[in-house]
């Protein structure tokens, strides 16, 4: 007995450690929160077209119906342009309409931006002030959801979304909520 | 005397901009008691780009964005309470710095407490056991040994 509780802070710190250990080697960046509109209805907003792009504009009735992509971008943003091919390839694929949300960007900057990247987004909201994205409660570009007929938010991606998550997470999903 | 007031003036001018937090002029509200009540909430909202700042303090663009945003909800009448609901909405209990009281953080409040009560209970345990094992009783002295002892007392008495 004695000696077990001789042992009882070598126990402690192997918990400790353990726990530390897992956290730090299992890739996920301490900045990503979860989001707290899983499951939610998709937030009331209308946002105006780009106007050079020739698509429409976007708002909480579009989402209604089919599942949705809805993808937050912005020409100023890095990991934006690592994941922009991803995106132009599903919208070549056409498994689920990709919509997107321009924020914080001079419309005439993301208009160059699509034009020279391709555009995969069949609609895309203009949000300048990033009062949209705050009902979305995105903390930063790029942030993607997968919104279900019902237009509820089913799952948000932080930050770009690589060949892998779109592989193993977003396409699985959206075959799933299309069932 | 005016050299004590002097460094304390130029002291008070030194802190003044940390007092000031990121709120821009542009920002601030032209009632001052709204504009306290703002910076009251501000303080207690977590920037979520720097996460360990308040929205008051960052210079984030989200948290100028979230300035904003809780300056208009005020301006339109919400309460203190409306307000923070309007952002705990979006982003979550996350964003409060002092966390609410609720089942999911019962662990988070009443943990500190717990580990103390229970290191309190082992301490008390390990105390007491120690001063029992300290007053051993010792075996009562047989009939020779107490003869030899009076013997010995008799025989020194000083």
């Amino acid at each position: 007995m004695r000696r077990l509780i001789a042992l009882l802070p070598l126990a402690v710190f192997a918990v400790v450690a353990g726990y530390f250990l897992v956290n730090l080697t299992s890739g996920r960046d301490p900045r990503e929160l979860p989001s707290a509109l899983i499951d939610q209805p998709a937030p009331q907003f209308a946002l105006p077209p780009l106007e050079a792009v020739g698509k429409p504009g976007l708002g909480t009735a579009d989402l209604k119906g089919q599942v949705h992509l809805v993808n937050f971008f912005a020409s100023w943003c890095v990991p934006c342009r690592a994941e922009h091919p991803v995106l132009v390839r599903l919208a070549e694929q056409g498994t689920v309409p990709v919509v997107g949300i321009a924020y914080k960007d001079k419309p005439e900057a993301s208009a160059a931006w699509l034009g020279q990247l391709g555009n995969p987004y069949g609609r895309i909201g203009v949000d300048l002030n990033g009062r949209a994205a705050i009902d979305w409660g995105v903390t930063g570009v790029p942030e993607t959801f997968i919104v279900d007929r019902e237009g509820r938010i089913r799952y948000r991606h932080w930050g770009p979304i690589d060949p892998v998550a779109m592989e193993q997470k977003i396409l699985p999903l959206v075959k799933e909520l299309q069932r | 005397m005016t050299a004590l007031l002097r460094s304390l003036a130029l002291a008070l001018a030194l802190l003044l901009p940390l007092a000031a937090g990121a709120v821009e002029p542009g920002e601030k509200l032209a009632d001052p008691a709204l504009e306290a009540r703002a910076r009251g909430i501000s303080q207690h909202l977590r920037c979520l780009v720097c996460q360990n700042q308040s929205i008051d303090d960052s210079n984030a663009g989200l948290a100028k964005d979230l300035r904003v945003l809780v300056r208009e909800r005020l301006t339109a009448g919400d309460t203190d309470e409306q307000v923070m609901d309007f952002v705990v909405q979006r982003y979550g209990s996350f964003v409060l710095l002092k966390p609410p009281f609720k089942p999911e953080t019962y662990a988070l409040w009443l943990g500190p407490a717990a580990i103390l009560l229970v290191a309190g209970f082992g301490v008390a345990v390990f105390l007491r056991r120690r001063r029992t094992e300290a007053v051993v009783e010792s075996a009562p002295l047989t009939e020779a040994e107490k003869r030899r002892l009076a013997a010995l007392t008799d025989g020194s008495t000083p």
